[in-house]
């Protein structure tokens, strides 16, 4: 039998001053068709329907929102959120796309004294927790002394043998905790879940707040609520004092399984708001079983790693074999002292919903205390006497399996037919120790803005604490969810549901909320402790290619198209052919393309992302690796590829509409445009930046070569294709003011090749990159690379490029020009494969 | 028994591999009946870390290194000493009944059944699936004592399958081999701990060695070139944990060389690794067991 210690029940309004409801009153009309359901608590009204007190604030503002303040406020909500890129990946859309997140723009409220009274609750648990993985993984004494049945860690598939035997640096398997809440209908909070091993949700609560903030910036000052940033400046100093060495200055790094995680968004922003590194496991090794980040200038120690990859990935030789997203050797390193890892390898098993009803007891067995915060009632149906209570009224349970925790849906049993009941059961019988019923409680309901008014919906409150050296700090908040629809509420992220931001108020009503403590001053520290990882660096190269090729394809499909519109003329028709050879030159067009089907091959690429090097596809390839290097990028940078992607997604619709096309390829001009500007005035100028910018002015020489040969080509019969090649580069001004003239082959290739000042030409492209490689790092093998022999070589062929010379030959445009453009070429695509081999080269692994 | 082992491992890969990081487990067991007075490991190249074994979560000795710096080669040669004095083997009727093995492991207080029961769960290559309590069934009719039943078994699974060593390989699901009814010692002793535990009897996975040459007169057995694989079944607390060879149909006594034990071949495998580099690699193992004068 489960024994429950309830925290104590929330503050109740004094009945003896309810708020008077009144027909004139904002706030009693507000709440005159809010209807919570009977036999469950409501979090903003007591239960004689008066508002509970530590609403009022928030109450009161709300009422005062006319319909058109709702509309601009949700409005802006969606529009932050766009903007930010929040999204949470659905493993089941059959797009395997990501989806926005969804958030309510009502908080859900705690008084002070309710969450500090959970917070202990939490902070006792964080205790526990850990000091239940110490014994499970060190002398077990919880099983031989019979606190915790056998099964419960003998059958867990969470129980790690690897991380058996570890005498994790500072005691610490478990940090970092999320634990899921709900209030039942006696009013105390229950622990529904906890999440131990990789726990999500703070970087979104984060994001929630600073969303509700800038929209609701005045009523949330004045409900006086408190700030989230003083847990972040807790979990930095948790996590020095959990480094093994180098506490002053600790490599810390947060390590992701990659874009494609449901939760990788928040793995980025976290790593942005922390200022660790965001790592893959493809980034870290394993030496003298210490840990190291590759990095740009070579291997740089790691002694914390914040692991968001699951358990079992986490190390191919002593884990899971079959996977990428670990590193090789990790255990080892971690058992022998030389890394904090948050949290332990195998702190999974604690996430058994089965041991609650054990808590208790393992409480006052391990730290001679009282449970303070109890679970949702559960009974493990590995007991014969529970199992039986089970199946003599199954209508009362919500079935879960025993392990495996958030893996497969909770199974509410008086919803099933008796067929399906009887097959469940008779499974239940045949593996009793792998199912746990839980009471199907009421929970708690809290409003919701349904466009039109509030509505109660029922509440599950996942907090956070973070603990080290005996110290653990619970977020003043967290991720609240709500479900999407009224009624029944299963809390999982997959199957979608609505959050909110959560507000914990002031208690000390005389004093402004205090600010994060102040961190040491340092001007200008030499490095951060750890560098740019090698992947990151590779990440932000291909940005600098793809944004850069966006850009000229956008260019000439939008020069190419303005040979169709308005009144046609033989020379347009010659340059429309002129452009039709550019595009199959870069091979944007297949070679059959005639005239006739050129339209249809200019729809394509607006429209089909299965092809390559169309709009679509360039945005795809565009929005990876900024994802892939999220954490380097600004916030506005970030805006701005979510606008782009925004932007390119109407491609297809404007496709087949030449007005509309137009105007969209000017706008994503003006969006490639407004990154590069960002890029070259706002961004600092480390590594990471010279590897964007490296990768930009490749691109651009590749593509301003190409072009040039291609029309040169041209030129043997007419110079149609002069204007729509200065078009492209965007010299066509220049050109006119430095020659007064129609465009001629040879001062057009001095224009785009030779000329050092402009910025389109290639020559000022390897001027650039000449001083950018200057810049670069020793790289991973710590000598010089081929780069730049290799750039030396091309600027000083380009420079004997003496065109005055050509002036009489004949062979000038069919062969000479384009031979040597082509040759150029070449050279650019060889600096960029030196640069993959000197500094990104990750030689893939496996197994042996 | 006193025997003179010899097992060298070499990987050989077609690209040179940067960095590798290996685990051995081949430094055999000291049990009751079996005492290892001598044991060394040579690493070939030299190993840029080579860590202080160390006893995993089974009791197995293990030894961590990693290799650092180009090579295209791994050479292990594990050289030990193991006497031999088998335990005698209960009388197979006067075993207990097999249901009160099952029952007793069942149970939620600590003991030497339910401490046992660690090996009754799924493991990570060895799933618990109806065909294989289908296939048990037979030998454990109500009341037979265990050890008759599980040597039922034993010569049932050798009747089955066919000793095959190119029919599978390492990575070949259990399931999947049983179905063909083909393979050599791992997957003899996979199926037949799916068996056990697939009826609630806790089975653990083997490995180890046999004698290379058998005494004269005496038949040479089965997996005797390389390392070797079987299966301890746990017998109720009074006859503990009784080994069961169903590669070659008998319960072993001193032919048989400890070295592991784990829940399947994964807890205990000899020699693996995770190498960096590109390409494929090949491997070839020599196991020399030699029985030498006490």
């Amino acid at each position: 039998m489960v024994q429950l210690h309830r925290s104590p029940a929330p503050a109740r309004p004094d009945p003896a001053s309810p708020v008077p409801p009144s027909p004139t009153d904002p706030i009693a009309s507000l709440i005159a068709s809010y209807r919570p359901a009977a036999g469950s608590q409501d979090e903003m009204l007591a239960p004689d329907g008066s508002l509970r007190p530590h609403w009022h604030t928030l109450a009161s503002h709300l009422a005062s929102l006319q319909p058109a303040h709702w509309n601009s406020r949700t409005a802006a909500i969606q529009r932050l959120l766009l903007d930010h890129g929040v999204t949470y990946n659905i493993y089941d859309d059959s797009k395997g796309a990501s989806r926005p997140w969804a958030l309510d723009p009502i908080p859900f409220i705690l008084s002070a004294e309710e969450w500090q009274s959970v917070a202990a609750g939490l902070s006792q648990r964080s205790r526990l927790l850990n000091a239940i993985l110490a014994d499970i993984y060190g002398p077990q004494h919880l099983l031989r002394e019979g606190w915790l049945p056998p099964v419960l860690v003998h059958a867990n598939p969470g129980f790690l043998r690897a991380a058996w035997g570890v005498n994790p640096p500072g005691d610490a398997f478990l940090v970092s905790s999320g634990t899921d809440l709900v209030r039942g209908p006696d009013g105390s909070w229950l622990v529904l879940a906890d999440r131990t091993q990789a726990p999500s949700g703070r970087g979104y609560a984060f994001e929630n707040r600073s969303i509700i903030a800038e929209v609701f910036g005045e009523t949330l000052e004045s409900c006086r609520v408190l700030r989230l940033g003083s847990f972040f400046h807790a979990e930095r100093d948790a996590l020095r004092l959990l480094a093994p060495t180098r506490r002053g200055s600790p490599g810390v790094v947060l390590m992701t399984p990659g874009p494609y995680n449901e939760t990788y968004f928040e793995h980025a922003y976290e790593a942005r708001l922390m200022g660790y590194p965001l790592v893959e496991g493809a980034d870290l090794t394993v030496r003298d079983r210490k840990l190291f980040l590759k990095t740009l200038e070579g291997l740089r120690r790691v002694d914390v790693l914040l692991r968001r990859v699951d358990d079992v990935f986490a190390d191919p030789l002593e884990l899971r074999a079959d996977t990428f997203l670990g590193v090789s050797g990790l255990s080892e390193a971690w058992r022998s002292g030389n890394v904090s890892l948050v949290n332990g390898i195998g702190s999974g098993v604690v996430e058994s919903p089965a041991l609650h009803p054990f808590l208790p007891g393992i409480c006052r067995h391990l730290l001679g205390e009282e449970l303070m915060l109890g679970s949702v009632p559960a009974w493990w149906c590995g007991q014969p006497r529970e199992l039986s209570l089970v199946l003599d009224n199954p209508s009362r349970w919500v079935l879960k399996p025993a392990f495996a925790s958030g893996s497969r849906d909770p199974v509410f049993l008086d919803e099933l037919s008796s067929k399906d009941l009887n097959n469940l059961l008779a499974r239940v019988r045949a593996e009793p120790h792998a199912w746990i019923a839980q009471e199907a409680l009421n929970l708690s309901t809290t409003p919701v803005w349904n466009g039109r008014q509030l509505e109660p919906r029922p509440l599950v409150w996942r907090a956070f604490s973070v603990s080290a050296a005996g110290v653990c700090t619970v977020m003043p908040g967290g991720l609240s969810r709500v479900s999407p629809v009224p009624g029944r509420f299963v809390v999982t992220m997959q199957r979608g549901s609505i959050s909110k931001d959560t507000w914990v108020l002031d208690s000390n009503s005389s004093s402004p909320p205090p600010d994060p403590p102040p961190s040491p001053i340092v001007l200008r520290p030499l490095r951060s402790p750890v560098g740019v990882p090698s992947r990151a660096a590779e990440h932000l190269f291909w940005l600098g290619r793809y944004a850069e090729r966006m850009e000229w394809h956008v260019r000439l499909v939008r020069t190419t198209l303005q040979r169709f519109s308005g009144e046609s003329s033989p020379s347009k028709e010659r340059e429309r052919l002129a452009c039709l050879r550019l595009l199959s030159g870069l091979e944007l067009a297949p070679p059959t393309t005639t005239a006739a089907s050129l339209r249809s091959e200019l729809h394509a690429l607006l429209s089909k992302p299965e092809r390559t090097g169309s709009i679509p596809d360039l945005a795809s390839r565009l929005r990876y690796n900024a994802a892939a290097a999220r954490d380097r990028l600004s916030d506005d940078s970030w805006r701005l590829f979510n606008r782009l992607e925004r932007d390119a997604a109407q491609s297809r619709a404007a496709a087949s509409d030449p007005t509309a096309a137009a105007g969209l390829l000017d706008t994503l001009i003006l969006d490639l445009a407004a990154f590069a500007g960002m890029q070259q005035e706002n961004m600092t100028r480390g590594h990471g930046w010279r590897f964007l910018e490296s990768g930009r002015r490749l691109e651009r020489a590749i593509n301003v070569l190409s072009l040039v040969r291609f029309a040169s080509q041209l030129c043997a019969s007419d110079n149609a294709a002069l204007s729509p090649l200065l078009e492209v580069c965007d010299s066509t001004m220049t050109y006119r003011r430095l020659h007064f003239a129609s465009p001629a082959l040879l001062p057009t290739a001095d224009l785009l090749l030779l000329n050092e000042e402009n910025p389109r030409a290639a020559a000022a492209q390897f001027q650039r990159l000449s001083r950018v490689f200057a810049e670069f790092p020793a790289g991973t093998s710590g000598s010089a690379g081929r780069e730049r022999e290799l750039l030396d070589a091309l600027r000083s062929d380009l420079a004997s490029l003496n065109l005055d010379a050509l002036r009489h030959s004949t062979e000038v445009a069919t062969t000479l020009l384009p031979s040597f453009c082509s040759r150029i070429t070449d050279g650019c695509e060889a600096i960029s494969a030196a640069l993959t081999e000197h500094f990104f080269s990750h030689a893939h692994r496996r197994d042996v | 028994m006193t025997y003179q082992i010899s097992h060298r491992t070499l990987y050989s890969y077609d690209a040179p591999v940067t960095v590798a990081h290996y685990i051995a487990r081949l430094e055999p067991r000291s049990l009751a009946s079996q005492s290892c007075p001598w044991h060394e490991i040579h690493i070939r190249p030299e190993p840029a870390c080579r860590a202080p074994g160390r006893t995993d979560a089974f009791g197995n000795l293990s030894v961590y290194f990693e290799i650092e710096g180009t090579h295209e080669q791994l050479e292990v040669v594990a050289r030990s000493y193991v006497r031999i004095t088998p335990n005698p083997l209960p009388d197979p009727a006067s075993t207990p009944p097999w249901e009160s093995v099952r029952d007793a492991c069942r149970s939620d207080s600590w003991n030497a059944d339910s401490a046992a029961a660690e090996f009754v769960w799924p493991s990570p290559l060895i799933p618990i699936l109806t065909e294989f309590a289908d296939f048990a069934t037979p030998s454990f009719p109500p009341a037979r004592p265990i050890l008759l039943a599980v040597q039922d078994l034993n010569a049932r699974l050798f009747k089955y399958f066919k000793f095959d060593p190119d029919a599978t390989d390492a990575a070949t699901p259990v399931l999947e081999s049983f179905k063909r009814r083909r393979g050599v010692c791992q997957d003899f002793a996979h199926v037949m701990i799916a068996c056990l535990r697939a009826i609630g009897i806790p089975a653990r996975y083997v490995s180890g060695y046999l004698e290379t040459i058998p005494p004269p007169g005496k038949p040479k057995l089965q997996g005797a070139d390389a390392s070797h694989a079987w299966v301890s079944i746990w017998c109720g607390e009074a006859a503990g944990w009784i080994d069961a060879d169903p590669t070659n149909n008998l319960l072993p006594s001193d032919q048989h060389i400890t070295v592991a034990w784990g829940r399947d071949f994964s807890d205990v495998s000899p020699l693996t690794g995770v190498s960096i580099g590109a390409g494929r690699q090949s491997l070839s193992v020599a196991v020399d067991v030699m029985a030498i004068d006490d």
